[in-house]
């Protein structure tokens, strides 16, 4: 575990991340995650962080070295889209018993499983996951991997990120780690080309990214990897000779994009695709950092060209929205906003924002929230569930935006609700993304069903009615009609 | 009698279980105002919650006791103690059900020497609060093992012992875990049709129903009370539902003497007609009218259906009560079950299963033996191998996270198994291939089947 160690007191020391520099010492060697209340903690654990960050690629056979519940329970249930290979959506696990913990048997078991795999599949590369359990009980999986990359003549990568050390947020890094190490730079691509980018931290959710690929497309930019998103193995070993790279989800992330700069040269920038003016903008930091690496300024002209356009059909298409959109008080209850422009965006077509959460947010981001919200208090570091739910029960939002964890919170307060964490159904990259957003609001804002399901049930708010109940089937449907409008009414 | 053919891969393809503790969860979750609590890493809890979620569409109340580094190396016993104490403080629970997982067992901890240490340090600050302790490593067993394990313990940690004055209409029914809340909805119903006062433990159709309750609740809200619980011993009679629900149902009989009947499925019509037997003489009156109707309903349904059912392939994956539920249910219509495939071999219903042999393995065993098939039958995850073979897949167990209204399905009684058969009977012929001269030339084949 000793290599183990070292790499998450690395991962807790991130020169790249504004949040980390602002630390003392001792509050950085403590790490991101803060610890864990047993009996009052929620959220995945490292395993399911690595795994987050690497099962979207989409060629390989992720093979987690466990008893049932880290795989069995977990496999498939994310929304990342793959254009081609469907073997990522395939779930491996050595599925331990206890007759091959108390024998010892994981390793065997582990090597057995890899060779089932390499001659049924055929893939390109296994990642392998230890766990809690095969950490415990001191399987070596580095070993095995090594042993099994010489012997099966395919790239057999070792994860370690066991859930037991620490939260999510340490297992992407993590991940991350593992790819510097076992798999970026270990294949020369032959076409490497000026206008190479990779695009860090985007995965695909709903096939979002395939929203903003034609726009790359159009201006000449080839996307060498996207990770991981609808990403293919070789993809990702040769990244290591794009020219410029744009880092998307910030927490994730950003070891890898740093690492990459050190060892590569290859420049990053920290950016969105949500919204508007951060899409413009994310296209205009990528094709600045390719031309200062060398590539034809002339691009520059032809992406403002490019970015007019689009942004002036965007804005067209969300100015249809004002009219039902106007005044309407959102809530925003998310980790951490990813875009700026996302709130600007909606605020532009005048929706209001009564409260965010701040929980993952910078220093900056709670300046930029102040300037936004004009008001102090509608920040929140959380929220309890009860207070969310009293809040949103006396309709002081019209919708709530926030992860699936607070879904059944803002459904059962009778309130709208959409999702714009992982589970998400729709995309919304881009500026075809924003417009997206802005109609699933409008959409479940304007639901018909919010006005049903809020009114009480009859016979609760008008009593005295329950005896005067006729007994003839005519009448009990004319009277019914007008009962029904009463209670609309008054109740 | 079926073979039971053992595991032989190293590498699990696309499992078919979900975890043991996961059971035990959700069998917690049958009681009114319950907080499931495992006793491991916080993803174990995660994972589960997410698959809970995914397949009620509920809030689904469920902690950890987050274990990290040290408590695993060290011991976890101030986390179980931490996470009870806030537990109790925050969301004052009438039942903590621990569940044990592969983490704190392969330690080994003496968790119920850990929690009897916890229950006598905090006597006055967890009065009011049973805290229960089922072992359920997630390398051993699965949802059934979990399920029936937590109720034993319930049983064992709650119920007043010894023999007791017996209620002569109160019937005390444990539901195995593949029955939904609609099933446990009609069973009630019919029970009560012979003027029965049935005590159903766990209870999800109370709990895991999908209500607007018209306040936040952090624990479950609905399902069998505790009280109901600690008085099981009054009942006249012990009805279990599956093989894996006889432990528990032993456990109350050595407990306090209520003597049990185990019925291993409650689909098809003389399963049915056994138990509406019993119900008629356990009560002494007749069977209802509706009751008769019911029946008829499904005499009528077979008849109807069995069109449909004959010499059909159907390839199935369950856990044993389920499969062995299934299976009769088919066979009983004529099909014959190509494919059995199940998560465990400890059980003794594997035996009765009606088919050839019966695979301990997952859902990549499914994929490969259900070639040829005409259905399948699993949970969700099933939907990959449907997709590839091009076979159908008729969605029931859990998890079922691409359609909505499982929980609200029913599958046994009369009316249960008439839907069933509706349910197939249209899937198949939403399935129909027309004929074509091609496939149905006398002189093609010829040589083959020569």
């Amino acid at each position: 575990m000793s290599s183990l160690s070292a790499k998450i007191k690395d991962a807790f020391d991130e020169p790249a991340c504004d949040k980390n520099r602002g630390k003392d010492a001792k509050a950085r060697k403590e790490g991101c995650s803060k610890s864990l209340t047993p009996g009052a903690a929620a959220g995945g654990c490292a395993f399911d962080g690595a795994k987050i960050v690497l099962q979207p690629i989409t060629d390989v056979a992720h093979l987690v070295h466990a008893p049932l519940a880290c795989e069995g329970n977990s496999w498939d249930n994310r929304g990342a889209v793959s254009s081609g290979p469907t073997l990522w959506r395939t779930s491996f696990t050595t599925d331990l018993t206890e007759l091959d913990l108390v024998m010892g048997q994981g390793e065997r078991k582990l090597f057995k499983a890899i060779r089932e795999i390499k001659h049924t599949y055929a893939p390109p590369a296994i990642f392998v996951y230890s766990t809690c359990v095969t950490a415990l009980i001191g399987d070596d999986i580095e070993a095995v991997c090594k042993r099994a990359t010489e012997k099966f003549g395919l790239a057999v990568v070792p994860i370690n990120a066991p859930g037991l050390a620490g939260s999510k947020n340490l297992g992407n890094k993590l991940a991350a780690e593992a790819l510097l190490d076992h798999v970026i730079g270990t294949v020369e691509p032959d076409d490497p080309g000026p206008y190479d980018i990779n695009i860090l931290g985007e995965f695909n959710l709903s096939g979002e990214f395939w929203l903003v690929k034609p726009l790359l497309d159009r201006l000449g930019i080839r996307v060498r990897a996207c990770i991981p998103g609808d990403a293919r193995y070789r993809d990702i070993a040769s990244a290591h000779r794009a020219r410029a790279a744009m880092m998307v989800c910030s927490t994730a992330l950003i070891s890898l994009a740093r690492k990459m700069e050190e060892r590569w040269d290859i420049p990053f920038f920290e950016g969105s695709f949500y919204g508007i003016s951060d899409t413009s903008q994310a296209l205009r930091n990528l094709v600045r950092l390719l031309v200062r690496k060398g590539a034809d300024p002339e691009i520059l002209e032809r992406t403002e060209t490019l970015i007019a356009q689009q942004e002036a059909i965007a804005w067209k298409k969300l100015e249809s929205y004002r009219q039902r959109l106007q005044g309407k008080r959102v809530l925003l209850n998310t980790g951490g906003v990813k875009s700026w422009s996302v709130v600007h965006a909606l605020m532009e077509i005048g929706i209001e924002i009564v409260g965010t959460s701040i929980k993952k947010s910078t220093v900056q981001d709670k300046e930029r929230i102040k300037q936004v919200l004009k008001h102090d208090k509608h920040m929140f570091e959380s929220m309890a569930a009860s207070e969310l739910y009293a809040m949103l029960s006396e309709h002081r939002a019209d919708i709530m935006l926030s992860g699936g964890r607070t879904q059944f919170i803002a459904l059962k307060a009778k309130t709208p609700w959409l999702d714009i964490n992982q589970e998400r159904q729709h995309p919304y990259a881009g500026y075809d993304g924003m417009v997206e957003l802005v109609r699933q609001i409008d959409l479940a804002i304007h639901n018909p069903i919010w006005s049903q399901v809020r009114q009480p049930a009859p016979w609760d708010c008008q009593p005295e009615l329950i005896g005067e109940l006729p007994c003839t089937r005519n009448e009990t449907a004319y009277l019914f009609d007008e009962f029904a409008c009463a209670t609309a009414h008054e109740c | 009698m079926a073979r039971i053919l053992p595991q032989s891969k190293s590498a699990a393809v696309n499992p078919l279980k979900s975890s043991q503790p996961l059971g035990a969860a959700f069998a917690f979750l049958g009681v009114d105002g319950a907080m499931p609590l495992f006793h491991g890493s916080q993803g174990c809890t995660s994972f589960a919650l997410v698959l809970f979620v995914r397949h009620f569409k509920e809030a689904i109340p469920l902690q950890t006791t987050a274990m990290d580094e040290v408590a695993t190396i060290l011991g976890a016993a101030d986390h179980l103690e931490e996470a009870i104490l806030n537990l109790k403080n925050r969301t004052k629970p009438t039942l903590i059900g621990v569940c044990t997982t592969a983490l704190v067992e392969t330690r080994g901890e003496d968790c119920a020497g850990d929690i009897a240490n916890i229950m006598r340090k905090h006597t006055q600050q967890l009065a009011g609060t049973e805290v229960v302790l089922a072992n359920t490593p997630d390398f051993d067993g699965a949802i059934e093992e979990g399920w029936a394990k937590a109720v034993t313990a319930m049983i064992e940690g709650i119920t007043r012992s010894g023999e007791r004055a017996r209620h002569p209409k109160k019937i005390a029914i444990l539901p195995g875990c593949n029955l939904s809340v609609a099933d446990i909805e009609h069973m009630r119903d019919m029970v009560e049709s012979f003027g029965l006062k049935p005590v159903i433990l766990p209870d999800i159709s109370g709990s895991l129903d999908g209500t607007v309750p018209d306040r936040w609740v952090a624990t479950t809200y609905g399902g069998t009370s505790v009280e109901d619980i600690r008085e099981l011993g009054t009942a006249m009679r012990c009805i279990a539902i599956g093989e894996h629900m006889r432990r528990p149902a032993k456990a109350l009989l050595g407990l306090t003497g209520v003597p049990y009947v185990l019925f291993q499925s409650l689909t098809g019509l003389q399963d049915t007609d056994r138990f509406v037997s019993l119900l008629s003489s356990i009560s002494g009156a007749a069977v209802p009218a509706r009751v008769r109707r019911r029946r008829a309903q499904l005499q009528d349904a077979m008849l109807d259906g069995h069109f449909h059912f004959g010499g059909k392939k159907i390839a199935i994956a369950a856990e044993p009560d389920q499969l062995f539920q299934l299976a009769t249910f088919f066979a009983g219509l004529g099909s014959e079950i190509a494919a059995a495939v199940t998560t465990t071999d400890r059980s003794k219903i594997l035996k009765k299963v009606p088919a050839v042999s019966v695979q301990i393995g997952d859902l990549g065993d499914l994929e490969s033996l259900a070639v040829g098939a005409d259905l399948l039958v699993t949970h969700s995850h099933g939907r990959q191998a449907s997709e590839r073979l091009g076979i159908p897949l008729m969605r029931i167990g859990f998890p079922v996270f691409d359609r909505l209204g499982s929980q609200h399905k029913l599958a046994i009684l009369y009316q249960g198994t008439r839907d069933m058969i509706f349910e197939v009977a249209s899937i198949f012929q939403a399935n129909q291939h027309a004929p074509t001269p091609e496939a149905l030339d006398p002189l093609r084949n010829r040589e083959i089947s020569r």
